[in-house]
């Protein structure tokens, strides 16, 4: 067992893990449900988290290897009450079907506008590229990145 | 019409968005408790195989283990896993565990055990021996005499009565035939024949099965599934586990797409069994390579049609016979075949008819329902054919299908000949928009705008013209309960399970529009077996159009009792009364819900207002659609480029504009990726080479065309505020639509989905 400590959306935790625990499993097991296992191979994309700002796929980092660093996950963005512009976004524009693959594509859009404030349909399509969908066809995930780069843009400037 | 409508039509938020979009406790596998087993199953590495010896009991002295479940400690009840109502169309040709394996990942064995690796160690402590058996992969070489018997067992039956032969591998059968095909084809002047294949393929939600099974203190099981279809799931529990229905509730959360994969009753029965082995919960679920392997597929095609016209382009016959391959199990075998024919030939209406289908057994994945369910595989061939025929005839394709699509008012012959193990349902057509989906897709297309080639790129359009139906007439059955709370909300409790697709919000809003209140005001619940009343579940394109008759029902039952209570309390005629926007008004002064709410629980003549409804449909209305294709093909390499995809969809009135959408650019999309990428790759011993996302390619962003999706707008008179299904059509359009765009782009013509770059080359050479 390997001892680790880490940063989880503003919660330090500290426990010991096996050398082969996956950063995923390790986050279920400690009940960030938002994080979701589809493949467990890096191919689906369901899984993505924030680690020190940069979004990767938590299946494919060992527990052990995020030690000592932040990770963020959807519950950082907002809340039913509170919600960031990326989900409203998603929610208002039919973005969210099943919603499976939505907590860790909201993630993947927030890199997306961190980079790109005014992404292009190219660089968006880019950047979830990443992210399986089976329901929707990515149509309304893409209007609503948009969607949510125009609003986060106007709430800087106010 | 739609204009009267204040909430139907509207693009009110989906009432699950948010829980979704902030990663809500929603999924089963969020709501396991931490004492949970993990299940896991041993499956066949053999694709033919009898059992002859298991040996377990090393897995059960493992420390950690407390349940080996295999074909000698579980009762052999046979059944299907299909998830259909009672009696099934689908023959009972499965057990729990059998001491025969008929493809690769086949059920062998199962464990509870207290961790993921103490389950894995356990079945790999578990000693098989088996004797191999000469498997059989060809649907076709499998139907020949002699060829080995997949389903020898002598107790393999049906319980319908339908043709089932499985001493030559026959799982289900269906023949019609009217007028005199062979007497009109000879009459024909153009005749069209040709033999298209389509491939195995999986609905990949990006959830698998998954299943939590505990055991109450009541001594209940509560089955936590992500399913399609709760009820099914609860009686086949029953049948399988031999305990009584009363003993199971099944809920389902939060489905994570479903797309027919989840009608199947998987692994409810192993998870139930193994937590009452343990008397521990068990949680069960399938590792992706599972969900490809031993789930569920579209049943591959082989599917050989003729059409014959006059030189006028008046079509007077057609000839299809369609074998489908349902791999090692019959689920769906027979009722996807049927709706080759029912889903795909009235479309065409003409006197002569003849439509066969061979459902055939082999050593591969088995077939299940996917969405599109048959028609997916049968309009490949009519539709590339109508453009072969347009070309001998000289005729613009577009025209020839315009010239001789069904309409509005017309009935076919099929729709009655062809029902799901039964005979069918006698239909005309009501609403058909499909007209203006031809001429609208047609302008966002440029159809008709020369393309040409630049170098070694040549594109070309093509389209495809579709009709699905609405749920299955006289068999589905949709129910639910509406109570009103003292605030003037209602809990909406109905049987309909939305798997992601968004019944819950288009239910209440249909609800709301029938009390007069918002959709805000709706609680929906669905699908619980303790709570909610009955619904056969999401399949059959039936969830809006007959479960949403029951929800207007039941609220059409409650808004009466309201204003009963209303006039009662202003003492004036109740008919004078209605309610707008949750007022009651009309009468001496306005009253809100809320105030009948309180006086009915509390004042004078105490009641809950509150009432169940069921409905079940006289017909099946299709929806239509026409969809449009612009392709590049690089005629080089063979690689299809799809530039443009316009999917036109009449679905009546769209009770949520967005969701429909949704659904239409969802299921077009994988259309396109069945069309273009996706497919099984076996070796020769029946394995599947490519069971992960990393090699069986579905589309991502980076593969997107421009996608254009119109909603026509029509009314079905039968449906609930004019609605008819919108969720399976727009999946068949791309594999013809897009053949038929490559021809138009180079000339060859693709008879074998997907249309990878080594098929189009391999074509373009020869």
């Amino acid at each position: 067992m390997i001892p680790i400590q880490m940063e989880i959306n503003g919660q330090t935790i500290e426990m010991e893990v096996a050398p082969d625990l996956s950063l995923l499993d390790l986050l279920r097991a400690v009940g960030v449900d938002s994080v979701k296992k589809g493949c467990g191979e890096g191919d689906c994309g369901a899984c993505g988290v924030l680690l020190d700002g940069v979004y990767v796929k938590s299946c494919l980092i060992l527990a052990a290897q995020a030690s000592g660093r932040r990770v963020e996950t959807v519950e950082s963005l907002g809340n039913v009450e509170h919600p960031h512009p990326l989900q409203t976004a998603f929610v208002e524009a039919g973005a969210v079907q099943c919603g499976f693959c939505i907590p860790s594509m909201l993630l993947a859009a927030r890199s997306v506008i961190e980079a790109h404030p005014e992404p292009t349909v190219e660089q968006i399509k880019e950047g979830l590229d990443g992210n399986l969908c089976r329901c929707t066809g990515y149509v309304k995930q893409i209007e609503a990145v948009q969607t949510a780069a125009r609003v986060m843009k106007e709430e800087d400037h106010e | 019409m739609s204009n009267s409508f204040s909430q139907v039509g509207t693009n009110v938020t989906k009432v699950d968005g948010m829980a979704l979009a902030t990663g809500g406790t929603l999924f089963v596998a969020d709501l396991a408790p931490e004492n949970a087993l993990c299940g896991r199953i041993l499956t066949s590495p053999h694709a033919h195989a009898r059992i002859r010896r298991i040996d377990v009991s090393k897995a059960e002295a493992l420390d950690g283990v407390y349940a080996v479940l295999h074909h000698g400690n579980v009762p052999r009840v046979l059944h299907t896993t299909a998830g259909q109502g009672y009696p099934e169309p689908s023959p009972y040709d499965t057990v729990m565990f059998d001491d025969k394996v008929r493809y690769v990942g086949d059920r062998v064995a199962a464990v509870a055990a207290e961790t993921p690796e103490i389950a894995e160690q356990a079945l790999s402590l578990i000693e098989v021996e088996y004797e191999l058996l000469e498997p059989v992969f060809d649907p076709v070489e499998a139907l020949k005499p002699g060829a080995p018997v997949i389903h020898d067992e002598p107790d393999a039956h049906v319980v319908i009565p339908v043709p089932y032969e499985p001493q030559r591998n026959l799982a289900a059968y269906v023949g019609t035939s009217v007028g005199d095909v062979d007497g009109a084809l000879a009459k024909c002047d153009v005749v069209v024949s040709g033999t298209y294949h389509t491939q195995y393929a999986q609905h990949c939600p990006i959830e698998p099965h998954i299943t939590l099974a505990e055991l109450d203190p009541y001594g209940r099981v509560r089955i936590t599934s992500s399913t399609q279809v709760p009820w099914h799931v609860r009686r086949i529990v029953a049948q399988c586990c031999q305990i009584p229905v009363r003993r199971i509730r099944v809920v389902k959360p939060r489905i994570g797409g479903g797309f027919g994969a989840k009608q199947e009753v998987l692994l409810e029965d192993v998870a139930t069994m193994l937590c009452l082995r343990s008397g521990q919960p068990v949680l069960l679920e399938y590792t992706r390579k599972d969900e490809f392997v031993s789930s569920r597929t579209r049943h591959p095609s082989v599917c050989t049609t003729t059409l014959g016209f006059t030189k006028d382009g008046k079509i007077q016959a057609i000839r299809m016979h369609m074998i489908l391959n349902t791999g090692a199990y019959g689920s769906h075998a027979l009722t996807v075949g049927s709706n080759c024919g029912s889903k795909v030939l009235p479309m065409y209406p003409c006197d002569h008819i003849e439509f066969k289908m061979e459902g055939v057994y082999t050593n591969l994945p088995v077939g299940g329902a996917y969405r599109g369910y048959g028609a997916t595989q049968a309009v490949f061939s009519v539709e590339c054919l109508i453009d072969e025929a347009a070309a001998k005839l000289g005729r613009d394709p577009l025209e020839l299908r315009v010239q001789n699509h069904i309409r509005s008012g017309q009935g076919s012959p099929i729709f009655k000949a062809l029902g799901e193990g039964t005979e069918g349902v006698e239909m005309t057509i009501g609403s058909c928009g499909l007209p203006e989906c031809i001429s609208q897709g047609a302008e966002a297309i440029g159809w008709g705008r020369p393309r040409g080639k630049s170098g070694r790129r040549a594109r070309g359009v093509g389209m495809a013209i579709l009709m699905q139906g609405s749920s299955i007439p006289y068999v589905d059955m949709g129910a639910a309960t509406l109570k009103l709370n003292e605030d003037g909300s209602f809990n909406l409790l109905m049987g309909a399970t939305d798997l992601g697709t968004g019944s819950d919000t288009v239910l209440s809003q249909i609800a709301a529009e029938a009390l007069g209140v918002d959709t805000c005001m709706i609680i929906p619940l669905s699908s619980d077996t303790d709570v909610t009343p009955f619904d056969v579940g999401a399949y059959a394109s039936s969830t809006t159009y007959l479960s949403g008759h029951a929800a207007r029902k039941a609220a059409l039952l409650v808004r009466h009792q309201i204003l009963e209570v209303a006039a009662e309390m202003l003492r004036c005629e109740q008919e004078k009364l209605t309610i707008e926007g949750g007022r009651i008004v009309g009468g001496p002064k306005e009253l809100t819900c809320s105030d009948v709410a309180l006086h009915s629980l509390y004042s004078h003549n105490q009641k809950q207002i509150m009432a169940s409804a069921s409905h079940i449909s006289e017909k099946s209305p299709p929806p239509f659609a026409a969809h449009f294709a612009e392709v590049e093909v690089d005629l080089d390499t063979g690689f299809v480029k799809l530039l443009k995809y316009v999917s036109a969809v009449d679905c009546g009135t769209t009770i949520h504009p967005k969701l429909a959408e949704g659904q239409t650019e969802g299921a077009t999309m994988n259309g396109i990726s069945f069309a273009l990428t996706e497919e099984y790759l076996f070796n020769e011993k029946g394995r599947m080479l490519n069971p992960s996302f990393g090699h069986y390619k579905i589309f991502t962003t980076a593969d997107m065309p421009e996608m254009v999706t119109i909603m026509v707008p029509t009314y079905e008179t039968t449906g609930p505020y004019g609605a008819k299904s919108v969720s399976e059509i727009s999946i068949n359009g791309a594999l013809p639509a897009i053949s038929n765009a490559i021809r138009d782009a180079c000339g060859v013509r693709m008879t074998q989905g997907p249309f990878t770059p080594e098929r189009v080359a391999r074509a373009l050479r020869d």
